[in-house]
């Protein structure tokens, strides 16, 4: 491909990312700000957000953080609520014939809910190029880093994220995301099992493990509804 | 500006961590057949670990959060994600106040 082409690929890339980076922006700043009020710096707060890259496994990790900080607990907890990614790459991988094998592998460290969702339509509409999808993610990835430094640095302003409903945040974007699967009953079973089984093990259980408890089970659930579903047919 | 080393250490487990996620799928769909049943798996695992995290704030943590997660996912029907968010935290903020949690 030409210089030229990239560049335009890259650009509609970025265009058609533009809402997403925007609604972004107040995320980052959340997650900057509640960091500091979890007695992490600026650095480090920054440094998840590079590093990381995932906002949701960087909240729970928020909602579970202890001093001194619990690697093992907190590695877990990032790979439980981010095994959906492996859905995720494992869709989009198969349409990526137009990216080399390194870059296939690049293209997914800087894989994220909103990066995915909008790459799959691109793909059903025409060839996923890695110019575009560079557009889509890279400025995506540079304001989320950003913005957590800006909240981390105006955390000590903000007050008390709780006085003003901010700590809610986290919990309603993924309330937004969770109807965003709802695909009929079957997965109505699904959330039933998971939130029953996760408020469980929350009240019984320390650490974590409530999340592992309610994916199990949610993943039970619909195996023992299509099983019923077969035997009914 | 300070680095505490266990802090560092655990940002960069969670850093492995996610890198695995993010790769794993690529690798599967090499090495794996995937089926219908392993597809329904599959399938159940994103809303199934999402309900798992919020189910202790939106079910036992207090009227206040309950309500502003009913209030979400019913915006969640009509509006943008950074609306339906929006509503939840003016909700959940109002209920604290009127509640005095």
């Amino acid at each position: 491909m030409k210089r030229a082409e990239a560049f335009q690929e890259f650009f509609d890339g970025m265009r058609a990312m533009a809402p997403l980076i925007v609604a972004v922006i107040p995320i980052g700043l959340v997650f900057g700000a509640v960091a500091v009020s979890k007695g992490l710096s600026s650095l480090e707060a920054t440094l998840m957000s590079t590093l990381v890259f995932a906002g949701g496994s960087q909240f729970v990790a928020m909602d579970i953080w202890t001093h001194p900080a619990s690697w093992g607990a907190l590695a877990f907890s990032a790979l439980l609520v981010n095994i959906r990614h492996v859905l995720m790459s494992a869709s989009i991988g198969t349409k990526m014939p137009a990216f080399s094998g390194p870059a296939k592998y690049a293209a997914m460290l800087l894989l994220a809910d909103e990066v995915w969702a909008m790459a799959e339509v691109r793909a059903g509409q025409t060839r996923l190029t890695p110019a575009w999808y560079a557009g889509l993610a890279v400025p995506f990835y540079c304001v989320w880093v950003l913005a957590s430094l800006a909240g981390a640095a105006a955390g000590a302003f903000l007050g008390d994220p709780k006085a003003i409903g901010l700590d809610f945040a986290f919990p309603a974007v993924f309330t937004v995301l969770v109807m965003g699967f709802w695909k009929g009953r079957d997965t109505g079973a699904v959330l039933a099992a998971s939130a029953t089984a996760a408020v469980l093990a929350h009240q019984f259980l320390p650490g974590v493990w409530y999340i592992a408890a309610g994916a199990a089970a949610g993943v039970a659930a619909t195996l023992v509804t299509r099983r019923r579903q077969e035997a009914c047919a | 500006m300070t680095l505490d080393p266990n802090t560092f250490l655990a940002i960069l487990a969670m850093a492995a961590a996610t890198v695995l996620t993010r790769i794993a799928g690529l690798l599967v769909i090499r090495f794996v057949a995937i089926g219908p049943q392993q597809k329904r798996a599959l399938e159940a695992i994103p809303p199934a670990v999402l309900m798992a995290v919020i189910a202790p704030t939106a079910l036992v943590t207090g009227p206040a959060e309950s309500l502003a997660t009913l209030a979400t996912a019913l915006a969640a029907m009509r509006l943008p994600l950074l609306a339906a968010v929006a509503i939840g935290v003016f909700v959940v903020a109002v209920a604290r106040a009127l509640i005095g949690a």
